[in-house]
């Protein structure tokens, strides 16, 4: 059963990337170009995104617990600490460079540009790196997201 | 960096795209009671096979739920639709792009799924302040990729 789910809503969420043209970075960049060729769509993925997602989660939050689990594992941290921070500014620079954030970089993937091939397996060994620095830097933080 | 491709405005299915993007991340919290980051569900699948990369619990999901993410351009193209896509392609720039974000959303503890569409949705104060960092970071690359330096 689980599995099934898990396919079904990674499958909505890559068809949600392609439609949305987030899968596509030459969109991405020239959303974060705004003195160039600066196209605006990216805005409208993120409102459709989080205003369905702030509506649905205060739905789902009433029952007292997941359906396929045995409790909800909402990230408990509220401190801003270095970590979020560095990690983001490193986040920004990089998708800031290649136009990819994970989701949409893992869709393109099938797709097989030669820069998608390069950019994939490079995230895979940062996401392992960055893994271990975090664990080594602070022992108490939570990683959900 | 310059990929040398003007974009339309699609507001209307950019619109309808992050719908469906947010209505996967309501399933994932009513089935699996998690958050939707990708980058957090990738190091989750990780964990697999590289010790230390964390995430021990929800692999079956987690693994079926990339399966999932993988699958939708093979299903868009096999219902006969395009997925319109330029990717840039200098090499060194992307190889660092990839590790960098890998690196930053293992370290910021989430991408734009995990803190820009989950943790806002949630009104997480950790969450606006990672989202606000990468933003302004990114737009601040682009311009000085392609308005400082003029990087063709």
């Amino acid at each position: 059963m689980r599995p099934v789910f898990g396919f079904i809503t990674g499958l909505i969420f890559g068809l949600g990337l392609i439609v949305s043209g987030m899968a596509d970075p030459a969109k991405v960049l020239n959303f974060l170009d705004l003195f160039g060729t600066w196209d605006p769509s990216l805005a409208f993925v993120m409102g459709g995104a989080m205003t369905t997602a702030f509506i649905g989660y205060r739905l789902v939050l009433r029952r007292p617990s997941p359906l396929l689990g045995t409790e909800y594992d909402i990230p408990a941290t509220s401190g801003i600490d270095r970590n979020l921070i560095a990690g983001s500014a490193l986040f920004g620079l990089g998708w800031g460079i290649g136009g990819f954030c994970p989701g949409p970089a893992l869709t393109a993937l099938p797709l097989g540009a030669p820069g998608t091939l390069l950019f994939v397996p490079s995230m895979l060994i940062g996401l392992w790196l960055g893994a271990r620095a975090g664990a080594l830097s602070s022992s108490s933080r939570k990683t959900h997201a | 960096m310059e990929t040398g491709t003007i974009t339309p405005f699609t507001p209307l299915a950019s619109l309808g795209g992050g719908v469906m993007i947010g209505l996967a991340a309501v399933m994932v919290m009513a089935l699996f009671g998690r958050i939707a980051g990708i980058a957090g569900i990738t190091r989750g699948t990780l964990g697999v096979i590289l010790p230390g990369a964390g995430g021990s619990d929800g692999r079956d999901w987690r693994a079926a739920f990339l399966l999932g993410l993988l699958a939708a351009p093979v299903l868009v193209m096999v219902a006969g639709g395009r997925v319109p896509q330029t990717v840039p392609e200098a090499p060194f720039p992307m190889i660092l792009a990839g590790l960098l974000v890998g690196v930053g959303t293992a370290l910021g503890s989430g991408c734009t799924s995990g803190h820009g569409v989950c943790g806002l949705a949630r009104l997480s104060r950790r969450s606006l302040a990672a989202v606000g960092t990468f933003m302004a970071v990114a737009f601040a690359t682009v311009f000085v990729l392609r308005h400082a330096l003029g990087a063709a």
